[in-house]
Parts: structure tokens; C-alpha cells; sequence
């Protein structure tokens, strides 16, 4: 469809939506089908699929925001699309803390008959005492050794807090006009970011060979690695996003005023941020 | 809710497009990016799982027809049951009311489409694949999923292969649906019209506009769940397993802090088309705009803190039993605040029964039904007694079907003369209103009885007490079934031809949507109306 200046973008009939779904098709059925014994060829061919539908999709995107197509509503509308999927994210990861917090604090204590459970103890798993960490009456996974905080945790901490006052800086540089504070401060916080998943990858191979804790230690193992290993996922998407707009950075995009790309990079990362800490208080700390 | 519109004419607005009409071919339908195309297709998809639900409940009846294995063996009727239920809830009921959404939403506010039309694209296509992936399990070794649309572990960790294909045909109906909702907030946020101001909106965008909080807050705790329901079948995690220090009643929680707003995420938009639809036909003003505009965020609000009332018999603390009871009785409230708004609006309005008329008149009788047995279950002492028997198949049946689906009908005759240009015809509309309402009650109504008697849900079998009324339930159901394809032909036929319709299509109709041609234009509102 032809743009009229001024008036909101409508974008013309599209095939990315269409190949989004074929790859995400291929890549779901394909591991349905890997996890019931067939071979790995569908997933990943779905999963090329889908990461050409990403450069496709969000290549369109920014070419069609460099001509100047999107209008200040549009840019709005990125903003509150934007707001309502880092919710969305949100509630994802509340899934998963609900499910710590109702293992510590109720059903972990009730297996060890607190509340009225004195005879679900007695008959179903006698002399069990439930303290967190926890991998259960069953010594589900076998014993193991708690991941401690102040090690690698803290210092993974104080990286991403270091990145979110990068990002922050490179955003001032923007604002101002100066190319080589916006590329320096995005250069610093993509590569703490990826300094972070590098830690955190020393430290699951860590958790796997000294502490024998893995996945399949009981809840603590579920938990640990389940909110970490999403974690660790979000981080590494929002460092690509972050990568992307350094990219476009360099090529000269953004502007003073003009930037939705680089402040979407930089709310979904300040997100991780946030879900780190609580990572860090609730299941390295506490 | 203003009447007031300056008459912004969409005629010219529409004239200065004439170049931008639909392209031609099937392409046109898999890439487009047009509000109104998209909202066909969600609906013709919905229509479509309406009709194999509806097939796989004949399954459910054919077998209940009498006592006695006779047709199905039992792992089959569990499978039929289970994937009525999710084909239903997220093939024909959700998609239905987001398919009115994107017709209706953009036109309602003058906007002059969705604010991200690609991603709304998106939305959509994403539900063949993943219908495709969930009913293909029913040609797998091992059959389809038959542990109840709930998927309770442990039961649901013993499925066969069908396990992972479930899940990830969830992942997919989750991204479906956030995506969908977020394109409805932003459109509701930022493309309303000038002068568009919140407490003007029509009712139908004040509702769904709440849904799609709901569901942007909801999907996602829902993906959480069953990814552990995944980790935990194939990766060794202990989540739901209590020797590793889980709790199967942990997955409990988790789906119903999903699963209860999901029950206001089917039923708000319903809610927002009757309160279109009865003004019309009474001819007056909807009795309390604001109320039930707050009735609605109080309802999405208690959404969230009731949902342990589907498990008062799983053994939790009586603290918690009483929390629960309490917040639950509540939702009464704002419920009531609705029907009583319903009802008086009708009062001493100057009443017509079209068949959208008849349709939402039923559904404030038929739902109220429902909304009142909910209520019984509500309480945890009698809920003891009615958990997971009959009753509680009647209740939700009362609430989704002469609830959820008859307010989607009621919103197709409604605005099918807008959407295709035609009057439907009035006669067989009528026909297939009075045919539909009989049987639904026959239907389900007898299910109260069974489950007061003791007939558990889910069996495809039973005691010899139970047979009349099963035999009454079957009869009704099939009569219901038989009646939609009445409806399948009417609608096929008005889309077809017919009489035509005015602009104003209904003498009553109040709203932006009645000032555009019928049919609607294929780009509606290019330049905004001004609202007064």
C-alpha cells in the first residue's frame, strides 16, 4: 500500500508472519518428534527457518524505519507493544518463582509434617526433615553441594548492574549527539553481557562435575536451573538485541530524538537485570 | 458510547483508496495485513473448531446415549473429551471473540486499522499450525492426549507420545494469544480516534480491552506450567514430584492462576457484545455505562486471587478453603452489577426480537443460570460434595455455551449485515435460535441432576440410576449439534447474498461501525472521525 506522509504506517501484505509460523511449526513439531526418539532434522531446520524470518522480518522493519515511514504514533505504538511483552515475561518467570516459593515455604514443610501433615510424614516418607536446598525425601538425584552465592553469583551480579549503568551512559551519549559514548557504552555493555553467560556457563560445568548438582536433583536442581537457565536464555537474547543496535549504531542509525530501537534494547534489558537480582536473592542468597 | 458523531465521511475516505482493495487469490488471505481479512479468517477458523469440537461431543453423547460400553472404548472417550475441551476453549471460543475483535475494535474506536498489523497476521497463523500440531496426535501410536484439558500431572506424564506435541501446541496458542492481545491494547491505547476519550468507548472495546490484560498476565503463567510439565517428563526435573521435594498440587496452582482468569478471558468479551446488542433493541441507553465498565475491571481483578476454588478437595489449609470461599462469593458482585444493568436497560425500552435480540436475552437468563451454580460450587462445604461430578460439567457448560457461545452468535447476527453487506435471514435465524435454545437446555439442564445424584465427570460408562437422564442429555445434545449446521448454512448463505443492508443495518445500533457502508469498506477511517 502506497504511504500517505504523516499518516499512521500500514504496512503491505507480508510473507515473514507466514514463514514465522512454518519455522516455528518445524522447530516444535520437529522437537515433539525428537523427544519421542526421531532425529534432530526438523527442529533445526525449523530453527534456520525461524532465524531467517528474524532477519527478515526485523530487516523490513528497520528499512522501512530509516525511510522515515513510522510516524510518532507508530513509534508509540512500538513503545506500549514493547511494555506489554516485557510483562508478558514477567508473568513467565512469576511461574517459576511461584514454584520456588511454594516448595519452601508450603509443600516442602508440609512433606516434613508441618501444618497437619504429622501422619502424611509418618507414613509416606518417616524421619524426613524438609530444610532448603532441598532435593526431596527421595534424595532424588543423589547428594549434592549448594551452589554458593558469593562467588561467581556476586560478581555476575555486579557485571549486570556495571551493563545497566553502561547502557544507560550510551543512552546519554545518544541524547547528546556523541557517536563514540553511544558505540563505546553499547560496546562495554554487550560484552559484559556476554562476559555474564560466559560465568554463567563456567559455573553450571562447575555445578555439574564438583557439586553434582544438576537438573535432576530434586526441586532444588529444578529450580536452580530451570530459573537460571531462562535467565541465562533472556540475557543472551537481550545481549543480541543490544548487538543489533551497536551494529546499527555504528552504520549511523538513531537519532537524538528518534531512537525506539535502542531504548526497546535497553527496557529489555534493564528486565534481566531486575530478574537477576531476584535470581540472586532467592535462590543463590537465601 | 457517544451517538454524537460528526458525520465523517468514510464514503470518500474510502473512494480515495479504491486502488488499495483487497488482492485477489488465496494469497491474499495468508499475507494480509487487513484488519477485517484477519477477522474473517479468526472467525471461519473459530467456526470451523466449533464444528469438530462439536463432533467430538457427539463422540462424548453417542457413548453417555445409554449404560454400557457400546461404541467407544474408554481410553478413546477420554481422549474425545480432553481435546473437545481444548479445541474448544482455544480453537472456537477464543479465537471467535479475538476474530470480533479485530473486526470490530479498529472500526469502533476509528482507527484506521490495528496498530500492528503484521504481527496480527502473525497472531493468527499461528493457530492452524498448532491445531495442526495437537489433532494430528489422534493419528499417533497411543492416541491424542486423554488426561483432561487441565493435564494434571501425574496422570498427564503417563500419555504417550502425544505428551511434547500438547505442550508445544500450547506454546504456540500462548504466543498466539499474547501477541493478539497486546495488538488489542496498543490498537485501544494509541489509535483511538480524536475525541475517543476511555469512558466513550463501546462497551465491546471496554471488555476486551480488560481480556487482553487477562490474557497478556495469564498465557504466559500457563507456558510456565507446562514447560514443567515437559522438564519434568523428559528432562528428570522434580517439579511435580514429591519423593524430589515437588508437589503434583504445585501444577494445580499454577494452571488455575492461568485457568481462572482464562474462565473471565472467555466470558468479559461476551459480555461487551450483549451490552452492544440489548441497547439496540430496547432502544435506550445502556442503564449504568460507567458501572459496568468498573463491574468489569472488579471481575479481572478478583480473577486473580480465586483460583484455588477449583482444588477446595485437594487438601489444602482451611485458611486457605476460607480465603478463597470468601474472595470467590465475591466476583457475585460485579456480576450482579451486570445483569441487573442488562435488565434494566430492557426495562420499559421499547423491545424488539430480532435474532441478535434473542440471543442476548438468552444469555442473560442462561448465563445467569450458570453464574448462580457457580456460585454453589463457590462454596467449599457443598463444593466437597459437587467436585468433579456432573454439576460441575452443567455449570460450565451453562457458562461457555448458552454463556460464551451464544453471545458469539448473538455477535454474528449482529453484525453480519456489516461484515458481508446482506441480511442473514430472519425466519431461519429465528429458527435456529428457538431449535438451539430448546435442545441446549435439554442438553445440559439434566446434567445438574446427574451430578447432585452422584454421576462423576468423565466416564464413559455408569450406573444404572443415571440412565434416563443421560438418555434426555444425549438427545439434547445431538438436537444442539444438529441445530449448528443450520447455522453453518445460514451464515455460508449470507456471505453468499441476500437482502441488502443499510449502512444502519439495525434501527437502534448506536456506534461509529453503523456509520461506515455495509459491507464494510476494506480500509475503514483512513483519515479519523472527530467524536463529540
Amino acid at each position: 500500500m502506497s504511504h500517505e506522509q504523516g499518516s499512521y504506517y500500514l504496512p503491505a501484505p507480508s510473507y515473514w508472519p507466514l514463514v514465522g509460523s512454518i519455522g516455528l511449526f518445524f522447530m516444535l513439531g520437529g522437537f515433539a518428534a525428537y523427544l519421542g526418539g526421531a532425529s534432530m532434522t526438523f527442529m533445526l531446520i525449523g530453527a534456520v527457518i525461524l532465524i531467517v524470518m528474524l532477519f527478515g522480518w526485523f530487516g523490513t522493519v528497520i528499512r522501512e524505519s530509516e525511510a522515515s515511514m513510522y510516524n510518532a504514533q507508530v513509534d508509540l505504538s512500538f513503545r506500549w507493544a514493547m511494555m506489554w511483552f516485557i510483562f508478558s515475561e514477567v508473568m513467565f518467570f512469576a511461574a517459576f518463582f511461584g514454584a520456588l516459593f511454594y516448595a519452601r515455604q508450603l509443600s516442602g514443610p508440609w512433606l516434613g509434617g508441618a501444618g497437619n501433615n504429622a501422619m502424611t510424614n509418618e507414613l509416606l516418607w518417616p524421619g524426613f526433615e524438609f530444610l532448603w536446598p532441598s532435593n526431596g525425601p527421595g534424595n532424588v538425584g543423589g547428594d549434592f553441594k549448594v551452589m554458593g552465592a558469593w562467588g561467581i553469583p556476586a560478581m555476575n551480579t555486579l557485571i549486570l548492574l556495571t551493563s545497566g549503568v553502561t547502557v544507560t551512559w550510551a543512552h546519554w551519549g545518544l541524547k547528546k549527539g556523541s557517536r563514540t559514548q553511544l558505540i563505546l557504552g553499547l560496546f562495554l555493555t554487550v560484552a559484559l553481557g556476554f562476559i555474564f553467560v560466559g560465568f554463567q556457563a563456567y559455573e553450571y560445568g562447575h555445578a555439574y562435575t564438583d557439586l553434582n548438582l544438576k537438573l535432576t536433583t530434586g526441586m532444588y536442581g529444578s529450580t536452580f536451573f530451570m530459573l537460571t537457565g531462562f535467565h541465562g536464555l533472556h540475557v543472551s537474547v537481550g545481549a543480541i538485541m543490544l548487538l543489533v543496535v551497536l551494529m546499527r549504531a555504528i552504520k549511523g542509525h538513531f537519532t537524538a530524538e528518534k531512537h525506539f530501537a535502542f531504548e526497546a534494547a535497553a527496557w529489555y534489558w534493564h528486565f534481566v537485570d531486575v530478574v537477576w537480582l531476584g535470581l540472586f536473592i532467592f535462590v543463590y542468597w537465601l | 458510547m457517544s451517538s454524537d458523531i460528526t458525520a465523517n465521511d468514510t464514503h470518500h475516505a474510502h473512494d480515495e483508496h479504491h486502488d488499495h482493495g483487497p488482492p485477489s487469490g488465496l494469497m491474499r488471505w495468508v499475507l494480509t495485513t487487513n484488519h477485517k481479512d484477519i477477522g474473517t479468517l479468526y472467525l471461519l477458523f473459530a467456526l470451523l473448531m466449533l464444528l469438530v469440537g462439536g463432533a467430538l461431543a457427539m463422540g462424548i453423547r453417542l457413548e453417555l446415549f445409554e449404560p454400557g460400553l457400546q461404541f467407544i472404548n474408554p481410553d478413546f472417550f477420554n481422549q474425545l473429551t480432553t481435546m473437545h475441551a481444548l479445541i474448544m476453549v482455544f480453537g472456537a471460543i477464543m479465537p471467535a471473540f479475538v476474530g470480533f475483535a479485530n473486526w470490530q475494535v479498529p472500526m469502533m474506536v476509528g482507527a484506521p486499522d490495528m496498530a500492528l498489523p503484521r504481527m496480527n497476521n502473525w497472531s493468527f497463523w499461528i493457530l492452524p499450525f498448532a491445531f495442526t500440531l495437537l489433532i494430528s496426535t489422534f493419528f499417533m501410536e497411543g492416541g491424542a492426549p486423554a488426561a483432561g484439558w487441565t493435564m494434571y500431572p501425574p496422570l498427564v506424564l503417563q500419555g504417550a507420545g502425544n505428551v511434547p506435541f500438547m505442550i508445544f501446541a500450547v506454546h504456540l496458542l500462548g504466543m498466539s494469544s499474547i501477541m493478539g492481545a497486546i495488538n488489542i491494547i496498543v490498537t485501544i491505547v494509541n489509535m483511538r480516534a480524536p475525541g475517543m476519550t476511555l469512558l466513550k468507548m463501546p462497551l465491546f472495546v471496554w471488555t476486551w480491552f480488560i481480556t487482553a490484560f487477562l490474557l497478556v498476565a495469564a498465557m504466559p503463567v500457563f507456558a510456565g506450567a507446562v514447560t514443567m510439565l515437559l522438564t519434568d517428563r523428559f528432562f528428570e526435573t522434580s517439579f511435580f514430584n514429591a519423593a524430589g521435594g515437588g508437589d503434583p498440587v504445585l501444577y494445580q496452582h499454577v494452571f488455575w492462576f492461568f485457568g481462572h482468569p482464562e474462565v473471565y478471558i472467555m466470558i468479559l468479551p461476551a459480555f461487551g457484545i450483549v451490552s452492544q446488542i440489548i441497547p439496540t433493541f430496547a432502544r435506550k441507553k445502556l442503564f449504568g455505562y460507567s458501572s459496568m465498565v468498573y463491574a468489569t475491571a472488579a471481575i479481572a481483578f478478583l480473577s486473580f486471587i480465586v483460583w484455588a476454588h477449583h482444588m477446595f478437595t485437594v487438601g489444602m489449609p482451611v485458611a486457605g478453603e476460607l480465603y478463597f470461599m470468601y474472595a470467590t462469593v465475591m466476583i457475585a458482585v460485579p456480576t450482579a452489577v451486570k445483569v441487573f444493568n442488562w435488565t434494566a436497560t430492557m426495562w420499559r425500552g421499547a423491545m424488539t426480537f430480532e435474532t441478535p435480540m434473542l440471543w442476548s436475552v438468552a444469555f442473560v437468563f442462561l448465563f445467569t443460570i450458570g453464574g448462580f451454580t457457580g456460585l454453589m460450587l463457590g462454596v467449599a462445604p457443598a463444593d466437597f460434595q459437587y467436585h468433579d461430578s456432573y454439576f460441575v460439567v452443567a455449570h460450565f457448560h451453562y457458562v461457555l455455551v448458552t454463556g460464551a457461545l451464544f453471545a458469539i452468535i448473538a455477535g454474528v447476527y449482529y453484525w453480519l449485515p456489516k461484515w458481508t453487506g446482506n441480511m442473514y435471514n430472519e425466519k431461519l435465524g429465528k429458527l435456529h435460535f428457538w431449535l438451539s435454545v430448546i435442545s441446549v437446555n435439554v442438553l445440559f439442564f439434566p446434567q445438574h441432576f446427574l451430578g447432585l445424584a452422584g454421576m462423576p465427570r468423565r466416564i464413559p460408562d455408569y450406573a444404572i440410576q443415571f440412565a434416563d437422564w443421560n438418555f434426555w442429555s444425549s438427545i439434547g445434545g445431538f438436537a444442539f449439534g444438529l441445530s449448528q449446521i443450520l447455522f453453518l448454512f445460514i451464515v455460508l448463505k449470507t456471505i453468499k447474498g441476500g437482502e441488502k443492508a443499510t449502512d444502519e443495518v439495525w434501527e437502534g445500533a448506536d456506534g461509529l461501525e453503523w456509520t461506515v457502508a455495509s459491507p464494510a469498506p476494506y480500509h475503514t477511517f483512513a483519515t479519523a472521525p472527530e467524536i463529540k
